[in-house]
């Protein structure tokens, strides 16, 4: 057939070719890549053979800079350049951050989200996390032996819109495609629900290095549905060592420790809790950089006496989400423990003892998020039929709503929405003439304004002038699957339409990207035409898989015409990509995308139709 | 089929267009249908259909949530049919029922001063009954009677209902944290 030899020997997508995507869990202490391969979710590790990699980041004064286990004996020694659990920093003020007063960093408070000055110049978290999630693209093109089609990355359910676009941003500078942001817990959820092929309810209990997450979620027939999620974005392993160090502050009777010397406690605090989950007592030596020594001994009774506070703060939103979901404890079928910190046994025991049961433990806490990203990424990257696949309905964590007079907010998405949502609300003018209108986008439970994140602020202008109360504008939140926000706002009455749209601002612009990504190039001898087109060239490509995906799938749909004009696309897409200009390619894509909008609607449709043909309509006897 | 964005939730869900139906149906329908729109179906194919997706997946939720709850099922059935169920000023409520609510009221704020877990329980459970009750009645008057002002009176009390288990809801939380 004339069709098939269109594309020329060498070039052509074979039907099955296994898309490369990875898994990554960017944790605050520990960051993974994981990747299916053979059927098998499988962590990759580095030439040493370690699968962790320390999420700890040192800008060293020649300008280079060290990730992970080399990074790790710099915290005390050069903290102010050492940068760990950047996490905790991600999207959030200064004033969010919890014990910045034993933090050594030298911080900036910039609009939005702080910055950290280093020896290599102020930087943002984003930066920060993106050198961490570097590393791991390098490890995973260099074990798979290929460029990444994309990458699911984890975060905490209970990450609010700031936190979740700092870490797609970081992602994007890492020059990572990311195919999804994808829920801790629901992620550790799809590792065991198809390990055990699991039905019923079951509740994820996610205890990482500085956040916590629990979710209710329901497995049936390969449909993993979050009933509630809930949790707190700054409590975690970190806040047990922070304990522990004040321990130690209290029992030695020492003056305030130097930067350095609270970074080494807080390290031999963090050894003795992790000898904590299988012994009954930990010593505590150290020496002080005046020479003091410390020689103490943590036992177990005490340990838990120390952080019981803190174990409860983690039974709160347990209970919030479980009233939530509208459920009890006995419908709990099982709980999944996730996260290095549900090692602790004061955690497991009050677990088991709030639901009523032993956790589940099976697979190994520290992986089980990457696992389960790995998997969820070789299904959005294609390499699964189609009825193999399973369905993730997710939430968003917090409600979204905009401020309304007096400071109050009005709740325009409540929390625990499946995602996709769109809502819309309509407001007037409250003056003759009004021109203008502005939005304040919040995120968060509380009553008042004050106590909620602010996401946005953006103004509608171009109203035309009418009097008080007739204009209609509508505003429009829509939240993707990635649980990311974007807003708009229209004037519906008159011919005359303005509108607008906002990303959340303490996300970084693309611009500050741009410009992050051209800083990082000044070490290259590349210029940013070298980049654009290698960008570009990356871009067309991707684009060429997704149009193939589709055309293995459904190619009937389309004429001979039809057919014929996009293979041509293709064709003269794939020549452009082996010039040089980027701008041609770009032109290149732009024409393939119109000429499939058509088949990609029919696709669509077709879909649906299929889903509801054997499922007519059933009358119900009453 | 003519497939229409704007079809009604009812023949989207493929469910019967009336105010009982089988939650276990309208799951399984929506599962199906979720399983072919869902962006995470798309995420490997071309932006337009990204978009499409995102699209289909938004309606397909809202269709679900709106035709999972009762009360906004029946909200929904009733502007179908072209009554208003949404007019604030429509308020005329008989007295002896706002007599009851200011009663339920009363009760749940002292619960709540009182710090009784126990009694807002059982105010709860009490009232849930009730909702259950009007749940049935407007079951009858719009499946049966076809009676929609009689539906629309019997929804106007379960939204406040809903309302003062909302208020207790919020008072368990408050007791709580």
């Amino acid at each position: 057939m004339a069709l098939l030899q269109l594309s020329e020997p060498g070039m052509s997508a074979a039907p099955h070719q296994h898309r490369l995507a990875v898994g990554i869990d960017l944790g605050t202490t520990n960051s993974l890549v994981a990747t299916v391969r053979n059927s098998m979710a499988v962590v990759l590790s580095d030439e040493q053979g370690r699968s962790l990699l320390p999420s700890i980041v040192h800008y060293k004064s020649d300008g280079g800079i060290d990730v992970g286990y080399a990074a790790q004996p710099m915290q005390a020694l050069d903290p102010r350049n050492t940068i760990v659990s950047v996490k905790r920093f991600m999207g959030r003020g200064l004033k969010d951050v919890t014990h910045i007063e034993s933090m050594p960093y030298d911080f900036v408070d910039a609009e939005g989200m702080v910055r950290l000055r280093t020896v290599a110049g102020v930087k943002s978290p984003v930066e920060v996390s993106a050198e961490i999630l570097k590393v791991l693209r390098r490890r995973a093109e260099a074990s798979l032996g290929g460029e990444l089609v994309g990458a699911v990355i984890t975060v905490p359910a209970y990450f609010d819109d700031a936190q979740r676009q700092a870490t797609k941003d970081a992602a994007k500078l890492a020059g990572l495609n990311v195919l999804r942001l994808l829920n801790e817990p629901t992620a550790a959820a799809i590792a065991y629900g198809l390990d055990n092929a699991s039905e019923g309810i079951y509740a994820v209990y996610d205890l990482g290095g500085g956040t916590f997450d629990i979710s209710i979620l329901k497995l049936s027939r390969g449909v993993f549905e979050v009933l509630a999620t809930n949790g707190d974005a700054s409590l975690g392993g970190d806040d047990f060592d922070q304990r522990v160090y004040c321990w130690i502050l209290d029992n030695v009777k020492i003056g305030f420790p130097s930067i350095e010397d609270t970074r080494r406690l807080l390290l031999k605090a963090r050894e003795a809790k992790e000898m904590l989950t299988a012994r009954d007592s930990a010593p505590v030596h150290a020496v002080l950089g005046t020479g003091e020594q410390i020689n103490l001994t943590l036992g177990i009774q005490d340990f838990a006496a120390i952080t019981e506070t803190l174990v409860a703060k983690t039974l709160r939103p347990t209970r919030k989400a479980l009233r939530d979901a509208g459920l009890t404890v006995s419908d709990i079928r099982g709980v999944v423990m996730v996260g290095g910190a549900t090692r602790m046994p004061q955690i497991q025991h009050a677990v088991g003892e709030f639901f009523k049961q032993e956790p589940l433990t099976n697979l190994d806490p520290d992986k089980v998020v990457a696992l389960g990203a790995a998997m969820q990424a070789n299904v959005l990257a294609g390499n699964r039929a189609s009825s193999e696949e399973w369905l993730l309905l997710d939430v968003i964590p917090l409600s979204l709503g905009l401020e309304t007079m007096g400071g109050l907010t009005e709740k325009i998405i409540t929390r625990n929405s499946t995602i996709p949502i769109a809502k819309a609300q309509d407001f007037t003018t409250y003056k003759d003439g009004q021109t203008a209108m502005s939005f304040h986008v919040v995120q968060g439970e509380r009553e008042l304004v004050s106590d909620c994140r602010s996401l946005a602020r953006f103004e509608l202008r171009g109203i035309p002038p009418m009097v008080a109360g007739a204009a209609r504008i509508r505003v429009t939140f829509q939240v993707d699957a990635d649980g990311l926000l974007s807003v708009a706002a229209r004037e519906m009455t008159s011919g005359v339409e303005a509108s607008i749209t906002v990303k959340p601002s303490y996300g970084l612009s693309d611009d500050e990207i741009a410009g992050m990504l051209s800083d990082s190039m000044q070490h290259a001898t590349d210029d940013m035409q070298a980049r654009n087109l290698r960008e570009q060239q990356v871009e067309a490509k991707r684009l060429i898989e997704s149009v193939d995906a589709a055309l293995d799938e459904d190619a009937m749909l389309l004429t001979e015409d039809e057919r014929l004009a996009i293979d041509g696309e293709i064709v003269a897409l794939r020549r452009l990509i082996d010039g040089q200009n980027h701008r041609a390619i770009k032109a290149g894509m732009d024409k393939l995308n119109a000429l499939t909008q058509e088949f990609a609607e029919r696709r669509m449709n077709r879909s649906i139709k299929r889903a509801l043909t054997g499922h007519k309509i059933i009358e119900f006897k009453v | 089929m003519n497939l229409d964005f704007n079809q009604d939730f009812f023949a989207l869900l493929a469910q019967p267009r009336r105010c009982r139906i089988d939650i276990a149906q309208l799951d399984k329908a929506y599962h199906e249908l979720q399983s072919r729109v869902h962006p995470d179906r798309h995420a490997h194919l071309p932006d337009a259909e990204r978009r499409l997706s995102m699209q289909w997946a938004t309606q397909v939720n809202e269709a679900y949530r709106t035709l999972k709850h009762p009360l906004q099922r029946a909200r929904y059935l009733l502007q179908l049919a072209g009554v208003d169920t949404e007019h604030e000023s429509n308020t005329a409520m008989p007295a002896a029922f706002l007599v009851e609510q200011m009663e339920w009221r009363e009760a749940v704020a002292e619960a709540r001063a009182a710090g009784d877990h126990h009694e807002l329980e059982k105010l709860m459970l009490r009232l849930q009954q009730q909702a259950a009750n009007i749940r049935a009645e407007i079951e009858r008057e719009i499946d049966v009677a076809q009676n929609y002002t009689a539906a629309a009176d019997a929804l106007r009390r379960l939204m406040f209902i809903e309302k003062l288990e909302q208020e207790i809801d919020e008072a368990l939380e408050a007791l709580e944290s």
